[in-house]
């Protein structure tokens, strides 16, 4: 009987230091529990991935002038954030407004102890990622094969074994790697998306060498209770040190999401100044969640990010400006009317 | 090391270590609940759109426009909709015509239509019109209540008392609403402490429900869990609401949040409507549509039928010549 009790407490106890920050059992009364777990121990510090300048300029419907590009990702790197995806060295056949990639990439002003991470979907990407002077890539898994298909052309597994190549290459060059997986609660053609599947995708991923795993809620229809459920399957698989979220504010979700993510004990969210970038799947919904609108809520939890939100902001405008578009962020709306 | 047999039985057969030690089922289930979080199986939605939104849009809406989007609502399964506001019509034109609303609305079983009664007067016109429910406003911040309605919190509840006392005289439910719970736009922070002591007040006087509102929307899950922490000391967690604004885009977090420390009850406006008329053209009450799709994601049961709601926000809208501020409603609008 006692090893059978053991096992249990075991199993707990893995739970607890794979980092899911879980306060400790209780049988207090219910009242007392609930407030409890919504003070449940949140990071202390969230790095956060700045993906404005690749995912949400690529899904912008005006195309901007490389001049602009890097003046917008040398204001980036100014406001504090440790991470910013500078371009994309995909073919300028299927995403030409990020076609200037080598331009961009030698034109920017790196700041020491920011990184630039440029997405590779192939060797072809990689290499001249690496020639352009990347030191740090990214590559993009699905977890619906139709979304694979329709997207990249190939099944899932067929996609993994074209990273596996980029893996290599970029283990020897010594380059880190970073993975995504779209659609983890949701896919605009298969609809509901099993954690099972996301969970796959991105124990596959961590095996093959990337350092990190960005979630992505692709069309944003997750909620609190999808988010949940990928989450602790996934986190199944991999550590949860190691994961990142990107949400969608498509259906207004992301913050809440988010904040689900950093309560099972996520450190890493992606997310792009003024929330640049529509949903492709929903003709002039919202796509990225606003780097503005999270930071404002981490500073209001006391959760560290390194960044200064006015510095932020004034990013934003500027990109907004060139766009002549309004921004996305509420917090920017809020700020500048009052 | 015990008995080999019994463990080697134990191994085999969950049910029989169950069955031989009951208190484990409890142990195990334990955590299925820290990974689950405890929310409330079922949320009721206060409908604030048809008084707090209509208030603060800047287009006055025609009285039938207001009663048909009332009689919208009453189908999508809301069960409170916030009709009116018995204010001087000198103070809130948007609601001068508050009689003939309350008196022209389809009144649906099993639904109620609360309105805004902030002093006597208000609440002998309610009456008189047929209101069966009313709330009052008090505020958690002094510079506020005294800029807003011209007098201190104390002041403001002791006008309060007299509006409670008759309405318990006539079985009328009130119910309370705290503004500036998470911050003032003058004042900037308010202590937690001073919410909950304007709350207990509220709720010791006779109101069966305190509305908490983030007038401002600054609130973040953070403000949120120290304001509510300090107000449920004193005021049972089933007796009260959460009132969040969108300004800062906050406010399904800061809700979320809200239900995991066990609140039940969501006011929110149809379609976002109402701005916040302390940041010019920025987003004032949450919306809805909004609500509705995260806790039903989340399996939460609220009665209420989001396409519905959509249709009620879509003919607003129209109504009033702007775009829906409800992301949900946007998304459906688009989807190819």
């Amino acid at each position: 009987m006692m090893a059978a009790a053991m096992r249990f407490v075991n199993r707990s106890t893995l739970r607890l230091g794979m980092g899911q920050q879980y306060l400790g059992f209780s049988s207090a009364p219910k009242e007392k529990t609930a407030s409890v777990r919504a003070a449940h121990a949140l990071p202390a510090k969230v790095k956060i991935v700045e993906v404005g300048p690749r995912d949400g300029l690529q899904n912008e419907k005006t195309v901007v002038p490389t001049e602009a590009k890097i003046h917008l990702i040398n204001m980036l790197s100014e406001s504090g954030l440790p991470v910013i995806e500078a371009t994309s060295f995909v073919s300028p056949k299927w995403v030409p407004q990020m076609a200037d990639q080598v331009e961009v990439m030698k034109g920017i002003s790196k700041k020491p102890g920011v990184s630039y991470p440029v997405l590779a979907p192939n060797l072809k990407g990689f290499q001249a990622a690496l020639n352009a002077g990347a030191s740090e890539v990214a590559i993009f898994g699905a977890a619906s094969e139709l979304f694979s298909r329709k997207n990249i052309n190939c099944s899932v597994e067929e996609s993994l074994q074209r990273f596996d190549e980029v893996m290599k290459a970029a283990k020897e060059a010594a380059v880190p790697v970073r993975g995504y997986v779209s659609c983890v609660v949701g896919c605009p053609y298969e609809g509901q998306v099993a954690p099972k599947k996301v969970a796959h995708v991105a124990k596959r991923l961590y095996s093959m060498g990337c350092y990190e795993i960005s979630l992505g809620d692709t069309i944003g229809v997750g909620t609190p209770g999808s988010m949940t459920k990928m989450l602790e399957a996934v986190s199944k698989e991999v550590p949860v040190s190691a994961l990142a979220v990107h949400c969608h504010d498509t259906y207004g979700q992301a913050l809440a999401n988010i904040l689900i993510a950093l309560q099972m004990g996520i450190s890493v969210v992606d997310s792009s100044v003024a929330g640049l970038g529509g949903c492709p799947y929903a003709q002039g919904a919202s796509g990225n969640v606003a780097t503005e609108d999270v930071v404002y809520m981490l500073h209001g939890l006391g959760i560290q990010t390194g960044v200064e939100l006015s510095k932020l902001m004034d990013a934003g405008a500027f990109i907004c400006r060139t766009l002549n578009r309004k921004t996305s962020s509420k917090v920017a709306q809020a700020t500048c009317k009052l | 090391m015990g008995n080999v047999p019994t463990t080697v039985k134990h191994c085999l057969s969950y049910k029989q270590i169950i069955e031989d030690y009951p208190w484990l089922r409890s142990w195990l289930q334990e955590e299925k609940i820290i990974s689950d979080h405890d929310y409330p199986e079922f949320v009721k939605i206060v409908e604030v759109g048809p008084r707090d939104g209509l208030q603060n849009e800047k287009e006055i809406v025609p009285t039938r426009v207001k009663i048909q989007l009332i009689d919208m609502l009453s189908t999508t399964g809301l069960s409170v909709i916030e009709a009116t506001s018995f204010v001087s019509s000198k103070w809130v034109p948007q609601m001068a015509d508050h009689t003939d609303v309350l008196q022209g609305i389809q009144r649906v079983p099993h639904v109620r239509y609360p309105v805004l009664t902030p002093n006597m007067k208000g609440f002998q016109d309610a009456v008189a019109a047929g209101a069966t429910e009313v709330a009052v406003f008090g505020s958690a911040s002094e510079t506020f209540s005294r800029k807003n309605i011209n007098c201190s919190i104390a002041e403001s509840m002791l006008r309060f008392e007299e509006v409670i006392r008759t309405a318990k005289d006539r079985q009328i439910p009130v119910r309370g609403y705290v503004s500036c719970a998470l911050g003032c736009p003058h004042e900037r922070h308010v202590e937690p402490s001073k919410v909950a002591e304007v709350a207990k007040k509220l709720y010791e006087m006779g109101c069966y429900e305190i509305s908490l509102g983030d007038t401002i929307g600054v609130g973040t899950p953070g403000s949120m869990f120290k304001m509510l922490q300090a107000v449920m000391k004193d005021v049972p967690v089933n007796a009260l609401a959460v009132h969040c604004h969108d300004t800062y885009g906050q406010a399904l977090p800061n809700i979320l949040t809200a239900l995991q420390m066990g609140v039940s009850v969501v006011d929110s406006a149809v379609a976002g409507l109402g701005g916040c008329p302390y940041a010019q053209g920025s987003s004032g009450n949450v919306s809805t549509e909004d609500v509705l799709y995260m806790l039903q994601g989340m399996g939460i049961e609220t009665g209420v039928n989001l396409d519905r709601v959509i249709e009620a926000g879509d003919f607003i809208c129209n109504a009033l010549d702007r775009r829906s501020s409800s992301k949900v409603s946007q998304a459906r609008s688009r989807t190819l």
